[in-house]
């Protein structure tokens, strides 16, 4: 009966209902629409479901393998996750733009074809800017609107070169691409935008900083995890996504370990992470497919764990720079201990699900050549255990007493996260569950003695880098600092050719930051 | 004063501390007696991943501080000038 209804349009749908329910039936029907949503998920049948045919073409709503169901279940669990962190929420908007953005997640997933597959693309674009927008500052409606132009430049190239790929070979069918023309290489760089590749990345740490409280958490996993998604499907195997995803995994932990913005350091997190995943996909053996499966699933849930215990933190607090906040500890414990779970997770440590997810592409990876890109990885590793690892809940709940004595937040937050919390540690201590939804049989077994030493060694020894330049007072301080990224050039480019259109043109209208500032002014209540 | 919570303590950081190097050491000892079928040569160096862990941390830390912050680091307004 359930399966009757493609998981996407359930979340899409579903969602325009929300306006018209109030106080706990709302609440209950929230939190129900994701779990029909997974149930949907779990009992579709493998084959194509849900075809339409539009003009010449067959538009396939339901492919369902075992990658797509896979993704599936990553979406549909988020949703309800999400949606739990964020019940006391009242503006429906924010709730219909979050299901609208995560049903589109779950309709490109399933999506058999590329046209259906580029307008599930957009729409989720649309809807996520508006959970940017609707952090309703200066900084959020400039940056929601850089977010939505870059991404429609990444939907023009995505879309030019799926005709190009259609004139080339007659068909728009959503199977593996491989870089063989212009068509191709346009999908990659579409792609590319949306997976945040090396100078296409900007606007993930531009953006999701800004967005709502609750709309991070969202956000987190949806544009990048969808491309990865779609590059799974279309360029396994690919080389030179070997290569990019590992300059992903390396540059942004320079940035993070810099960045005074807690959500924003958690977001070069993404890209970091993002990187190990798009390694696995450029390696295209069915071990390192596995493991960027496997990675997706439980990044989506640390990941989130982050951003949700920095969300609660900024909820309680007002506050999200490391200059500002310490000691939290005292009066925050409980989201202490989620954020340390979700902080030990992501580094991979032992008994987490980060260590059976990231050792699947980590061994791969060992197969590769001379073992360069091996040794990238592990440093990148390390890297994380820098900035997520030890950042975020150092500076965020112990450092030094910021003063601050704010209260746990509230219960349907504190919920989400100890879900989350546990689902990492479950999935860490028994990981058959999640090797058994994987694409291809698995015969891997993270936990040997020498491996879990080996990984154990890495981290504790970069804690001890860390323990040793804290205590000698060599660790540099952190301070109030911006970086310059990729956005510089279309940030200062853009007012550069504003100033030299108005002189050519000889015309005297208001600066583009006056715009925003005038957007503030109407929309930001006093 | 009752508003003292366990890091408030010198000691209790001071006994963290000690168990935590005393767990590099097990570590240490540990590595020589588990054997780890080395796929790529640097593996087969005792202590080779711990090494690489601290070079690694330390590195990241003195290269984006001094150096990254250096070149690419700005006021924060600087988008609002």
């Amino acid at each position: 009966m359930i399966s009757s209804l493609p998981p996407a349009a359930v979340l899409i749908l579903g969602a325009f209902l929300i306006p018209f329910l109030k106080g706990k039936a709302k609440s209950v029907y929230l939190l129900l629409l994701p779990v029909i949503a997974f149930v949907s998920v779990l009992t579709i049948p493998e084959g194509s479901h849900w075809t339409i045919r539009f003009l010449d073409y067959e538009l396939v709503f339901g492919r369902v393998d075992r990658l797509s169901r896979a993704f599936g279940y990553i979406f549909t669990i988020v949703s309800f996750l999400g949606t739990l962190y964020a019940l006391h929420v009242e503006e429906d908007g924010q709730h219909v733009a979050a299901f609208v953005a995560m049903g589109c997640a779950l309709g490109a997933t399933f999506a058999g074809d590329l046209l259906s597959f580029f307008s599930f693309l957009e729409v989720m674009s649309v809807a996520s800017t508006y959970l940017i927008w609707t952090g309703r500052t200066s900084a959020s409606y400039g940056a929601g609107l850089r977010y939505l132009l870059v991404h429609l430049f990444g939907g023009l190239c995505l879309l030019a070169g799926i005709l190009i790929h259609l004139n080339q070979t007659g068909s728009i069918a959503f199977g593996t691409i491989g870089l063989t023309g212009l068509g191709s290489h346009l999908i990659l760089i579409g792609l590319g935008i949306s997976c945040a590749f090396p100078l296409l990345h900007a606007w993930l740490p531009d953006a999701y900083p800004e967005a709502t409280i609750t709309g991070t958490v969202f956000l987190s996993v949806l544009s990048t995890k969808v491309a990865v998604y779609a590059l799974a499907r279309g360029f396994p195997g690919t080389e030179v996504l070997v290569w990019i995803g590992a300059a992903m995994t390396v540059f942004p932990i320079f940035y993070a370990a810099i960045e005074n913005n807690l959500r924003r350091v958690l977001s070069y997190s993404i890209i970091n992470q993002t990187g190990f995943m798009v390694v696995g996909i450029g390696i295209g053996t069915a071990l390192s497919l596995n493991g960027t499966v496997a990675h997706v699933f439980n990044n989506v849930l640390f990941k989130s764990l982050l951003f949700m215990s920095m969300g609660a933190v900024m909820h309680q607090t007002g506050r999200i720079n490391v200059t500002d906040l310490g000691g939290l500890y005292k009066t925050m414990p409980l989201t202490t201990v989620f954020c340390i779970i979700g902080a030990a997770s992501i580094s991979g440590f032992p008994l987490s699900n980060g260590f059976v997810s990231k050792s699947m592409i980590m061994g791969a990876a060992s197969q590769v050549g001379t073992g360069i890109l091996w040794l990238v990885l592990l440093f990148a590793s390390a890297g994380v255990l820098h900035h997520a690892g030890i950042k975020v809940p150092y500076h965020a709940f112990f450092s030094h007493d910021s003063g601050i004595r704010a209260k746990e937040p509230p219960l349907n937050m504190l919920l989400a996260m100890g879900i989350t919390a546990f689902l990492c540690i479950f999935i860490g201590i028994v990981p058959g569950p999640l090797y058994s939804i994987l694409p291809a049989p698995v015969d891997y077994q993270p936990y040997t003695a020498a491996h879990v030493v080996d990984i154990l060694q890495l981290l504790s020894f970069a804690v001890l880098a860390f323990c040793l330049l804290i205590l000698s007072g060599l660790h540099p301080v952190e301070t109030k600092v911006i970086l310059l990224d990729a956005d510089w050039f279309y940030r200062k480019g853009t007012k550069l050719f504003y100033r030299l259109a108005s002189r050519v043109l000889g015309t005297d209208r208001e600066e583009p930051q006056e715009v925003v500032h005038g957007y503030e002014k109407r929309n930001v209540p006093t | 004063m009752r508003d003292t919570h366990v890091f408030d303590k010198p000691e209790n950081i001071k006994r963290l501390l000690t168990g935590f190097y005393v767990f590099i050491g097990l570590l240490i000892v540990l590595d020589l007696f588990i054997s780890n079928h080395p796929v790529l040569p640097w593996e087969r160096y005792p202590v080779f991943y711990g090494a690489y862990g601290f070079v690694a941390y330390v590195s990241i830390v003195l290269a984006s501080h001094y150096v990254l912050r250096k070149f690419f680091g700005r006021n924060e307004d600087y988008y609002d000038q």
